[in-house]
């Protein structure tokens, strides 16, 4: 067994030292009859050749999105991550080490995490970040956590047009913490949802999504403002980070706590995670945020260096009064986001968000002169949402068959809306070329004839 | 009547009739080693004997400081915000908490002098 | 005053030194500029763009720069990390055992790494069968009878066991409020149970190590939803009232969830369900070998019994017709969603790679040896270090600090030291109820060689503290990149971001 380094002869020598003759003798605390006899039912041990060989026709069995048009987006992206970025995750010392506990053996990591804390703040507009969270859902579930212990309030107002499955996540950890939730209804036209009816002097926070589930682009002073009159939080989710690129940062437009999903840059779709959630907030929160945090300080040489700081904030001290039970976060992930964002810097930055934007712009033009489509959004960052004149599901099944992964119908999340079975939700990256977009305007084009 | 009281969870509480001062002792700042942040409470607090009214934190470690007796908190110490070390080099005088009312006088007679409080920390 | 803690009190240096000497390696943001890039992205003419009065016109701040630059910095902020590959990684609790490069290599493949978590159920069925036929082996491991694979590591594992049994309770209408956890638990336990909305109650350990059985019966009643029980516990031994516990719980109708954090120790050898547990996380990137990542990712499926299993968090995979499907949508009694898809998808394939490697053989010679490996260490530094807890212990060995009585030598102090002998210290005060606790947990990975090299490390060491060389530890780490760091500057003048 090739990851087990012990020979017969050698565990024997071991057995000896020990003073048993057999390995069950140190087994003798599990109860008798709980000891299995047998082994268990699944097959002997397998070469690398065979497990290789039995994951590639696995794989082979999915359609990449490498290998079709992709369009589909919704809260995960598909965009080039360069070379570099999985040479260095790879190494050693950064794969198989663990939770810097020991920071003097530990720099590399959190010398790294400082360096994603900062890229995050200046991105969000924000003052303080942790060093990541699971994913985007966990993380715009834990921010409302925080809203109810910052300011003690139960009301919990989230907007229609945040990703439904982050509106499930944030249900699902606040079923308990006292939360009385409103949940307004997507709803495709209007201009604005009505937030003011909601927000008063019983509202602890409001959840809204900048660019929204459906892709359009929000001027959030207002609501902002309006929140600061009650002593609201404002909480800003943000899936597609990318378009922090050529958007106002939410700290800006007065975000209180801006949380989303880092996928975007470093990380690979991976049919869902890993991926990386971030968490950044107002420095007066720090004390209430959840998750690790690097802090600076000096070494008894007076070197800079690096530590995990604040803890007494976290489980392993706190215990039940933590403000989180996360242990185990997004280290590698996290990773990935610093290198590929460290590559691209402001100026790549800026550049790759616009490409995504006049690639997604140049798409949503086309498409919408196809008849029996029109286009919902008014202004959009990569992602856009079209009313079809057939089911979305049955266009987007049909466009398999030409290797074209056509976008998200509504219907996926929504499948008891009727009125919503018609919407198709896009999302174009650098990774579509011309050539690809003009097969998928023909193909939709013949689909809806 | 002035007096200083202690109790088993190692606050003091120095009474002076009308209201008292509440602080932790310096055997417990000792334990603690160097105090990094207190969660002070807010004023007009009403708190019942026993129950939680601030917490203090040292890098590895985070205590609640327990009401010695019932009252309202009338003041907090906010130099403690700026110089939480404070609580290190005199915790039983600057290193004062909160400033609270007295409810029931009766509950100080509960408390433990400076001798019994020698004699507890020794025992414990 | 009641103080929770993990360690005794860093021994700061208390005149802090303001200035900073000498910086050992830049920040990106000290090596980059905004106008420089390692990646080359085509202009677009965005004239035409639509993205309306958001438009950010102010300059964000993030510094670029150039591949070979990039490479430089992450590889040599690489060289300040410990790691596995490099050497023993003793972290009790944490299993840090070798993780196989196949499965990083299999995780890459196209079919895997490029597959979006929303794609048409007919072109994912691959993944769907992995994660169908990761779910029966992890069943068939743990006897269990059904599997939630979402949950993204071992505390959200643990979220998921405990919202399950509280759906269980509720579906019954029965409002039970409280919780067991023993006192040696991971921290992770009671503030899982507190999110539940949950009130905690602490159950000590008896002078083995084990929970006190007479009370936990004491505690035990129909207010009780749960107990959280670590098993092999955080002492590194097995709890073997096991099945009068599992009665007893049961008895008053509350459920018994098991932390399985240590389930290396067993793992091929016994199945949970022979132990009466009723629900159970499995940490991947323990038992399952997926990479620890300098602190993740995780993964922490949570299998459970018959009794819990329609309680279970959405998504899930089934199938229908000899088709893979997702079921998407809350059932009546699903407890909701946890993550915004499918679960960590990455460390489902490197974890099915490693059942496949090791089969029904090999997993079971992972538990022997990671034992094995645990009370070699135990019999060989016995005479010098003191083991607190007596007979043979499971995949990990607790010392504690008896035998740096009188040497002015502390835990921390030796664990640094150990740091100047080239090895990784092992988990240090924890658990919280053993002074000075040393959890040592060497998996059934290291080789006998590397265990005897590890052994002599420490017995040095012992003997240094007992001959009264006070010095050498506190000064270590001498030889790591840097000395030992103020925690204490760092909590009280905060600085979390570079600022210039």
């Amino acid at each position: 067994m090739r990851y087990l380094p012990h020979t017969s002869k050698i565990r024997h020598e071991m057995f000896r030292e020990i003073g048993i003759n057999n390995i069950d003798q140190l087994f003798v605390d599990i109860p008798k009859g709980s000891l299995l006899k047998d082994n268990i039912k699944i097959s002997n041990h397998k070469s690398e050749i065979e497990v290789e060989s039995i994951l590639k026709d696995i794989s082979n069995k999915n359609l990449s999105v490498s290998s079709a048009s992709n369009f589909i987006g919704a809260g995960a992206y598909y965009h080039h991550i360069p070379a570099a970025v999985d040479h260095i995750i790879q190494r050693s010392e950064f794969l198989t080490s663990y939770t810097p506990y020991q920071p003097e053996i530990s720099q590399g990591t959190l010398q790294y995490l400082f360096e994603f804390q900062t890229q995050i703040c200046l991105l969000t507009g924000m003052e303080v970040s942790n060093a990541s969270m699971y994913d985007g859902a966990s993380a715009c579930a834990e921010a409302v956590l925080m809203a109810q212990r910052i300011n003690k309030r139960k009301k919990v107002v989230y907007s229609g047009l945040l990703h439904p499955h982050y509106i499930e996540t944030s249900k699902t950890y606040t079923k308990y913490s006292g939360a009385e939730s409103i949940f307004l209804p997507l709803n495709i036209n209007s201009e604005s949802e009505r937030f003011n009816d909601f927000i008063d002097e019983d509202t602890c926070c409001v959840i809204v999504q900048n660019p929204d589930f459906l892709g359009n682009i929000n001027n959030l002073n207002d609501l902002s403002q309006q929140c600061e009159k009650y002593g609201v939080l404002l909480i800003v989710v943000v899936t597609e980070i990318l378009s922090l690129g050529v958007l106002n940062s939410p700290g800006s437009m007065g975000a209180d706590i801006v949380v989303g999903e880092g996928q975007s840059i470093g990380n690979p779709l991976s049919f869902g995670g890993p991926y990386l959630g971030f968490f950044s907030t107002r420095k007066k929160f720090v004390r209430q945020m959840p998750g690790r945090i690097v802090g600076q300080t000096i070494d008894v040489n007076g070197n800079r260096g690096f530590v995990l700081t604040l803890s007494t904030r976290e489980q392993h001290i706190r215990r039940d009064k933590a403000t989180s039970n996360i242990c185990t976060n997004s280290g590698l992930c996290s990773l990935a986001f610093t290198i590929h964002m460290s590559l691209l810097g402001e100026e790549g930055l800026k550049k790759i968000s616009k490409l995504n934007h006049i690639k997604a712009v140049n798409l949503s033009r086309k498409i919408k002169d196809i008849k029996g489509v029109s286009l919902i959004n008014k202004n959009f960052f990569n992602e856009f949402t079209v009313s079809l004149s057939k089911p979305a599901v049955s266009v987007v099944d049909k466009l398999v068959s030409k290797n074209i992964l056509a976008g998200v119908p509504l219907a996926r999340f929504y499948s008891d809306r009727d009125d919503l079975k018609n919407y198709l939700i896009i999302a174009v990256t650098e990774m579509i070329n011309d050539d690809q977009m003009e097969a998928f305007i023909d193909a939709l084009r013949g689909e809806l004839q | 009547m002035k007096e200083i009281k202690y109790t088993k969870d190692h606050e003091w509480i120095k009474i002076d009739d009308e209201y008292a001062y509440v602080g932790i002792t310096d055997f417990a700042q000792k334990q603690l080693g160097d105090v990094v942040f207190i969660q002070l409470p807010e004023i007009g607090t009403d708190c019942t004997i026993g129950e939680e009214v601030a917490v203090i934190e040292s890098v590895k470690a985070a205590s609640e400081i327990y009401a010695p007796i019932s009252g309202q908190v009338l003041e907090v110490n906010e130099s403690l915000n700026d110089s939480p070390d404070i609580i290190n080099s005199d915790a039983e005088n600057n290193g004062w908490i909160w400033k609270m009312s007295v409810k029931d006088s009766g509950q100080i007679s509960d408390l433990m002098d400076k001798s019994a409080y020698s004699n507890f920390i020794i025992e414990d | 005053m009641n103080s929770r803690s993990r360690a005794h009190s860093f021994k700061s240096d208390r005149n802090i030194i303001t200035e900073v000497k000498s910086v050992n390696q830049s920040l990106i943001f000290e090596l980059g500029s905004a106008e420089k890039s390692g990646v080359d992205v085509q202009d677009c003419d965005f004239s035409a763009n639509l993205i309306g009065d958001s438009f950010r016109k102010e300059k964000i701040g993030l510094p670029g720069l150039s591949e070979p630059e990039v490479i430089r910095h992450f590889v040599n902020l690489s060289k300040k990390n410990y790691s596995i590959d490099e050497g023993i990684y003793p972290l009790g609790s944490c299993t840090m055992k070798h993780n196989p490069r196949l499965n990083e290599k299999l995780a890459r493949l196209e079919g895997f790494a490029n597959l979006h978590p929303l794609q048409p159920i007919n072109t994912v069925q691959g993944i769907l069968e992995l994660m169908f036929e990761l779910s029966k082996n992890l069943l068939e491991i743990t006897g269990m009878d059904a599997v939630a694979l979402s949950p993204a590591a071992g505390a959200q594992g643990e979220l998921c066991g405990i919202l399950a049994i509280k759906q269980a309770f509720e579906k019954k209408g029965d409002n039970r409020s409280k919780i067991l956890v023993p006192d040696s638990a991971h921290g992770t336990n009671p503030s899982t149970a507190a999110l539940c909305g949950y009130d905690i109650e602490s159950i000590p350990s008896n002078s083995e190590g084990r929970i006190n059985f007479e009370i936990l019966k004491e505690k035990l009643n129909s207010q009780v939803a749960a107990l959280m029980l670590t098993n092999p516990n955080t002492c590194g031994l097995f709890e073997n009232d096991i099945l009068k516990i599992a009665e007893e719980v049961h008895n008053v109708g509350a459920y018994l969830y098991c932390d399985g954090a240590n389930f290396n120790a067993i793992v091929g050898k016994v199945k949970p369900s022979s132990l009466g547990i009723d629900a159970m996380h499995l940490n991947l990137h323990k038992t399952f070998s997926t990479p620890h990542g300098g602190g993740g990712p995780g993964s922490g499926p949570v299998v459970v019994s018959s009794r819990l299993s329609s309680y279970l968090p959405i998504p899930m995979v089934k199938m229908v017709n000899n088709k893979f499907e997702i079921i998407e949508k809350e059932s009546i009694d699903s407890f909701g969603r946890l993550k915004a898809f499918h679960g960590q998808v990455g460390t489902f394939i490197r974890a099915y790679a490693y059942i496949l490697s090791h089969g029904a053989d090999g997993l079971k010679q992972v538990a022997e040896d990671a034992v094995l490996n645990a009370n070699y260490i135990q019999s060989k530094l016995k005479k010098y270090l003191t083991v607190r807890y007596s007979g043979y212990c499971m995949h990990e060995v607790l010392f504690d600090d008896k035998f740096l009585k009188g040497t002015e030598v502390s835990t921390l102090d030796f664990a640094k030291a150990m740091i100047d002998k080239g090895i990784h210290p092992m988990t240090i005060y924890f658990p919280l109820i053993v002074s000075g606790a040393m959890l040592t947990e060497p998996t059934e990975t290291e080789s006998k060689k590397d265990l005897d090299d590890f052994c002599e490390k420490l017995i040095d060491l012992a003997e240094e503290a007992k001959s009264g060389n006070k010095n050498l530890f506190d000064s270590s780490p001498t030889k790591a990149v840097l000395g030992r760091l103020n925690e204490t500057a760092a909590a009280k003048d905060l600085v979390l971001t570079y600022s210039e």
